[in-house]
């Protein structure tokens, strides 16, 4: 059925066709209107059985997810930023466990400097820690990743983080079309754990595992995760098959076909980077977008496969290596064939920075000019990260930087872009 | 597409505005994108909201940079923020006050703007009559129906009957019609004149 919702309703709504049978959460910004309305439909009882178990703090939330997921519970969680980092020892463990954990990620900057806004530097932190990791570029693809994400997590017996944009996809109201129970029962069946603590058949889950096995043990995280990328596009066709719509996969391709320069990127930022595409397209330039769906297990081969004729690599990311430059990038890099002099990295939108058609024209068109550095921050103040540099020369006593740059640009209410 | 940019403070109901507006336009089939500033909102911080409406699904997610109308809904902002930047004089303006455009200090800035797409409402007296609390957001809506011809009144009553409990929208709805009619009739005047 069509509607016309916030995000995190759709998401929410998704959730709960899921028929999630425990909920843990902790509210941070922005991930909290998602957990509010799943909170809403257990107490109305229109989501039984299912218990929501408020907890004290993000490290509770997956810790809670452990333990019923181990319980052979469907479990769900969601977070953002520093809740992530808060929860990051359990996160490792919900995988080293190979318990089907789903969770969303409202993606939203680290601190310090607080900042609530979206980039996608939390997700991105844990992106070795053994969870599949989706993008959303849209809330229809943001509803439709949490039900294919449940079934992914308990075929594999492995935890999955929907990643969705927080603020640009959680607080925006647009079109969805949200499936029916019927359809989303039909995709996921009920959940039949891999491994369960059960008292008529008691197991212990969590063994210690010494350097004989440890190896081991990772190396079938690994092999698992690379099993994943045959499975992903699988039941994304399965998920075409029943919902009748493209959704998940492991990348997306838009007009890659005659295409010399690849903009490749995750998440919302897809949209305007096509439309800002289709603008230079119809100036005659042949340039095309690699949407990354499935960050986590990392797709080498389609990677590899969309950028093959591929001239000149532009991989704009919402997150950044401090002291090496791009994540994403150097990922891309590895799965490109021509020389990595020719993978351009462009780190954009941090801290909720907007990112725009007329500064990604820009970037783009010096790309295809020649002329884009190997790594460019877009709309970066190069002066007043001058005038900082300046005065930490010239001042021992230089202060606090956020703090300094904040006095420099004065009043921001007054900003619209 | 026809992009909106509603100005307004914590508190005034901006966003819920521009997410009303989108299901007005979600109800009439057409594709609606609608969302906020973003900002730690505050009572009383400025606040800014976007909506866009097209015939075809919408990609874009930047802000709303140059709109081809504005809801401003509180005019205490026209001196704080640049509320017009980026707008065209083929635009829209709806401003919530029971002044005039000159008598805001505004005549030359809108010399050169088409007389039929300025228009102000008090929302917020017609607010404080029909809902019994200062928030003009239904009823600034209704009045960029009228003005804009973009959605009906119709649509925009149905948006708030779906957003609110019946009790609360049906204020909103009463203040709505009364913003539109109240703007019908201004530009009924501005055509006689």
């Amino acid at each position: 059925m069509l509607k016309q919702v916030e995000g995190s309703a759709a998401v929410a709504e998704a959730v709960a066709l899921c028929r999630p049978e425990v909920i843990c959460a902790y509210p941070i910004s922005p991930q909290t209107h998602i957990v509010e309305g799943l909170g809403r439909m257990v107490s109305a009882g229109k989501l039984a059985p299912c218990e929501f178990i408020n907890v004290e703090s993000e490290f509770a939330a997956m810790s809670v997810a452990i333990g019923a997921s181990a319980a052979g519970a469907r479990s769900y969680t969601a977070t953002a930023s520093q809740g992530l980092l808060f929860m990051a020892e359990a996160v490792y463990n919900a995988a080293g466990l190979g318990l089907p954990i789903v969770m969303t990620v409202a993606n939203r900057a680290i601190g310090a400097p607080i900042n609530i806004w979206n980039d996608h530097t939390d997700a991105l932190s844990q992106r070795d820690c053994g969870w599949i990791q989706l993008f959303a570029e849209d809330n229809q693809e943001a509803l439709d990743l949490h039900i294919q994400a449940f079934r992914l997590a308990e075929e594999l017996s492995l935890p999955v983080m929907v990643c969705m944009d927080g603020f640009i996809l959680t607080h925006a109201y647009e079109r969805v079309d949200m499936p029916s129970q019927e359809q989303v029962d039909a995709y996921l069946p009920p959940y039949e754990p891999r491994q369960v603590l059960d008292p008529a058949d008691p197991v212990s889950i969590g063994a210690m595992v010494g350097p004989e096995a440890f190896m081991e043990v990772r190396y079938l995280a690994h092999a698992k995760q690379r099993q994943a990328l045959e499975l992903i596009p699988a039941w994304a066709d399965e998920f075409r098959n029943i919902f009748g719509r493209e959704s998940g996969g492991l990348t997306h391709t838009y007009k890659l076909e005659d295409a010399d320069i690849v903009v490749v990127a995750l998440g919302s930022v897809l949209g305007t980077i096509k439309d800002t595409v289709d603008e230079m397209r119809d100036q005659g330039v042949k340039i095309g977008v690699l949407g990354i769906t499935c960050f986590r297990p990392w797709p080498s081969a389609a990677v590899r496969d969309a950028l093959s004729r591929a001239k000149r690599v532009v991989v704009l990311e919402k997150s950044l290596a401090v002291g090496m430059g791009g994540i994403v990038s150097n990922n891309v890099s590895a799965s490109y064939a021509g020389s990595p002099d020719l993978v351009h990295t462009v780190i954009a939108g941090l801290g909720g920075r907007s990112i725009t058609r007329k500064s990604l024209h820009k970037v783009f068109a010096e790309a295809v000019e020649g002329r884009l550095d190997t790594l460019t921050f877009l709309d970066l103040d190069h002066a007043m990260v001058e005038r900082v540099l300046t005065r930490e020369r010239e001042q021992r006593r230089s202060g606090p930087i956020a703090e300094s740059i904040l006095r420099e640009i004065g009043v921001v209410a007054a900003k619209i872009g | 597409m026809f992009q909106v940019r509603i100005h307004g403070r914590g508190g005034q109901g901006v966003v819920t505005a521009a997410e009303l507006l989108s299901v007005a336009a979600f109800l009439e089939g057409r594709h609606a994108q609608a969302f906020p500033s973003f900002g730690s909102e505050r009572t009383g911080a400025p606040v800014v909201a976007f909506c866009r409406i097209d015939d075809q699904p919408i990609r874009l997610r930047e802000p709303i940079m140059a709109p081809d109308a504005l809801i401003i809904q509180d005019p205490t902002l026209l001196h704080q923020v640049d509320v017009f930047g980026g707008l065209s004089p083929d635009g829209y303006i709806l401003i919530n006050t029971s002044r005039t455009f000159e008598e805001l200090g505004l005549g030359d800035f809108v010399s050169g703007f088409d007389r039929k797409h300025l228009c102000t409402v008090p929302a917020t007296e017609l607010a404080l009559k029909h809902i019994g609390r200062a928030v003009p957001n239904a009823a600034l809506l209704a009045g960029f129906a009228a003005v804009s011809g973009r959605i009906s009144l119709d649509s925009v009553n149905a948006a708030i009957r779906e957003k609110f409990p019946a009790k609360v929208a049906e204020g909103n709805v009463a203040a709505a019609n009364a913003a539109h009619a109240y703007v019908v009739a201004q530009l009924q005047e501005a055509a006689r004149a």
